[in-house]
């Protein structure tokens, strides 16, 4: 997995409550057997019109939006699916940060699994934040301060700091977890003569 | 300490924790289906790492298949090559997996707890959100993404933190024509879909304790619609009843020893929850979604909400854009509502309950004449089951389609889909903006009331129902 640690660029907004995976990334496009390639579909019914033509209106068609690796976006971001294309269409984009008042359980942690960082955030603050979009200013994510710097303000974020550490390292939970393998053979040994019925 | 039935079994699958309380936790019953899993596999290959326990996990392909005559395999390329990957993997790995023409094949949710893989205390996980479905069975049941069911291949373990406890206690008693779905959606209404983040619902009360199981997976089944983790019920006797003698249960001697462990799970008198909602069963009726998430529900002798009573701007924007896609006015009389479409199936009322319950109300009746109907049942076996009961035939006099099982047009990753502006009275469990089909406009509801809409051509309420 990437390390993350310091991203700058200027945010692109979309001030929608609710957004679900399936607009973040419909199903016709959950079909392939591939992490990668999902980003010309990320938002693809707000992107595209039926004809497939680009929707001018939409935040990310448009200069310098297009390239924005930081997203500002309204409450409960991520509701819905446990499909993990919603962050591989955001990442494959060159989305890696997203800011929300609050995320959907599922999508948060998935973002993690992708070297991606969930910011949540209070309304006012992304407000706030949401003006140097429309300035198109930089604004600046320093994860190991838990910091968002815009202007001449800093302001902190929280984070689980497990989650933190492995963003940071770009640390491979599976390699983590089977370093405690006789933990887990121990675990099951128990089980076998406490549950027998589990295997 | 007091204990809720969440923190029972938490605590007792914990492989490792942390000083954080970030904790290593152990997977009894693991699902897999063709979508979530191929990069999964595809990393576990690249990484040189084996399936751990190959003997707990079960696969199934439910997300694309076909669910018209499937006697030619599948046409849609991807979808076919999604689905013999899924097939290739399992034979690499040594995994069980019921294939498109096993009569146990169906929809992820339905086949777990009509085998008996599904059981109570377990922990069980599936790279698909409405995993939380088999907490009807006191387990602790929810939906993972791809990098973690790799994860659970691995190690048969993942890392988690605990959530928080919320008690959901739906008092009384329901009133006729009242059904699960409503109590869910209902519930899904109060608390808004993100009324559950970060939490564990557990749904107790004398109208929880007197539906069966069938009705109580409806109910968990929705938890993510209300963005819980997870939602459970504590197992009785119903539930052991219901696994007794299923192919997959504990048998013999084991099922004592089972038995006498599952009696005991249910949360202490004085267990604390973090938050309590209490409902009254005698307030629920009959429910309908008018908008574009599961929250924007109203009961069906009601009308459509109007933005303008709305006083926070985001709220009210989101809703002039759902009634925008959905084509509705405000204040527009619900069973006013015309609808094109109705689709019966899906994990969350794709079972036999739910068939005879929509098969009671199209008996001998005809749908109306602009309505294109169809049923999808949750597995092959339901749909044996529903052949053998001669539903089948009922539901096809009166003008249904009768399918493959499948999850079909509740996701309509499949050719099952609405055609832009069409208009779906559907049993499923999301009727986000596109989800049945680009430009198509669902509205949830339970079963029956999906029937009597199919007759009557608008929404019904399914009291009246003649």
């Amino acid at each position: 997995m990437k390390k993350f640690n310091i991203l700058k660029g200027i945010p692109a907004n979309l001030p929608m409550i609710n957004i679900d995976t399936d607009m973040i990334i419909p199903k016709q496009f959950l079909k392939t057997i591939k992490r990668t390639g999902l980003g010309k579909n990320l938002f693809f019914e707000m992107r595209y019109n039926e004809n497939g033509k680009i929707i001018k209106e939409f935040v990310l068609n448009n200069e310098p939006y297009k390239n924005s690796p930081i997203l500002l976006a309204g409450k409960n971001f991520g509701c819905g699916s446990s499909r993990e294309h919603a962050p591989w269409a955001l990442l494959d984009f060159g989305i890696k940060c997203i800011i929300s008042s609050s995320f959907a359980d599922i999508f948060y942690n998935n973002c993690f699994k992708n070297g991606m960082l969930p910011i949540t955030l209070e309304e006012k603050k992304i407000e706030e934040i949401a003006q140097y979009s429309e300035r198109k200013e930089n604004i600046e994510i320093n994860l190991a301060e838990q910091e968002i710097i815009f202007g001449n303000k800093r302001i902190k974020f929280e984070i689980d700091s497990f989650k933190k550490n492995c963003l940071l390292n770009g640390l491979d939970d599976i390699a983590m977890s089977l370093e405690k393998i006789e933990k887990i053979s121990s675990y099951e040994d128990d089980l076998v003569k406490n549950k027998p019925w589990i295997n | 300490m007091p204990q809720t039935l969440y923190d029972k079994i938490w605590k007792d699958h914990i492989v490792h924790q942390q000083n954080d309380g970030t904790t290593l936790l152990y997977v009894d019953r693991h699902l897999i289906h063709e979508v979530t899993s191929p990069q999964a596999f595809e990393s576990l290959r690249l990484s040189n790492r084996k399936v751990r326990k190959p003997n707990l996990t079960l696969a199934v392909a439910d997300h694309n298949v076909p669910t018209s005559n499937r006697s030619k395999g599948i046409v849609d390329v991807e979808s076919k090559l999604q689905i013999e990957t899924l097939e290739k993997n399992c034979k690499e790995f040594k995994i069980k997996i019921f294939d498109m023409n096993d009569k146990r094949q169906g929809i992820v949710h339905i086949i777990g707890p009509e085998q008996g893989f599904t059981q109570p205390g377990t922990v069980i996980v599936c790279g698909d959100s409405h995993t939380a479905t088999h907490g009807a069975f006191g387990s602790l049941a929810f939906g993972i993404g791809t990098s973690e069911v790799e994860h659970v291949l691995a190690t048969q373990t993942l890392i988690q933190k605990k959530s928080k406890n919320l008690l959901i206690n739906i008092t009384g008693s329901l009133s006729t024509g009242v059904t699960s779905k409503d109590v869910i959606l209902q519930t899904i209404g109060k608390i808004g879909t993100a009324g559950g983040t970060g939490m564990v619902i557990e749904y107790a009360g004398s109208v929880i304790e007197n539906l069966n199981i069938e009705q109580r997976m409806t109910i968990c089944n929705m938890s993510i619609e209300a963005g819980a983790r997870a939602g459970l019920i504590a197992p009785d006797e119903k539930t052991f009843q219901y696994l007794k003698n299923k192919p997959m249960s504990p048998k013999k001697e084991n099922w004592e020893k089972a038995l006498m462990y599952w009696s005991k799970l249910k949360s202490d008198p004085d267990a604390k929850f973090d938050q309590k909602v209490i409902i009254k069963g005698e307030d629920i009726s009959p429910m309908v979604t008018w908008g574009t998430s599961p929250q924007d529900v109203v009961s069906v002798d009601g009308i459509v909400p109007d933005p303008k009573n709305e006083k926070d701007e985001s709220k009210k924007a989101s809703m002039n854009r759902s009634l925008d896609y959905m084509g509705l006015k405000a204040n527009t009389k619900i069973t006013d509502i015309k609808v094109d479409r109705i689709f019966i199936g899906s994990c969350t009322n794709g079972r036999i309950g739910d068939l005879r319950d929509a098969a009671k109300i199209v008996k001998g009746k005809k749908i109306a004449s602009h309505i294109s109907a169809m049923v999808v049942p949750g597995s092959g076996l339901v749909k044996q089951q529903a052949e053998e009961e001669g539903i089948d035939k009922i539901f096809k006099e009166s003008g249904f389609d009768w399918r493959e099982p499948g999850c079909s047009m509740c996701l309509a990753m499949n050719s099952d889909k609405l055609n832009p502006l069409e208009r779906c009275a559907s049993t499923s469990n999301r009727n986000f903006e596109g989800r049945q089909g680009r430009g198509g406009r669902t509205h949830l509801l339970s079963p029956a009331m999906a029937a009597a809409a199919a007759i009557n051509g608008h929404l019904t309420d399914v009291r009246k129902f003649q």
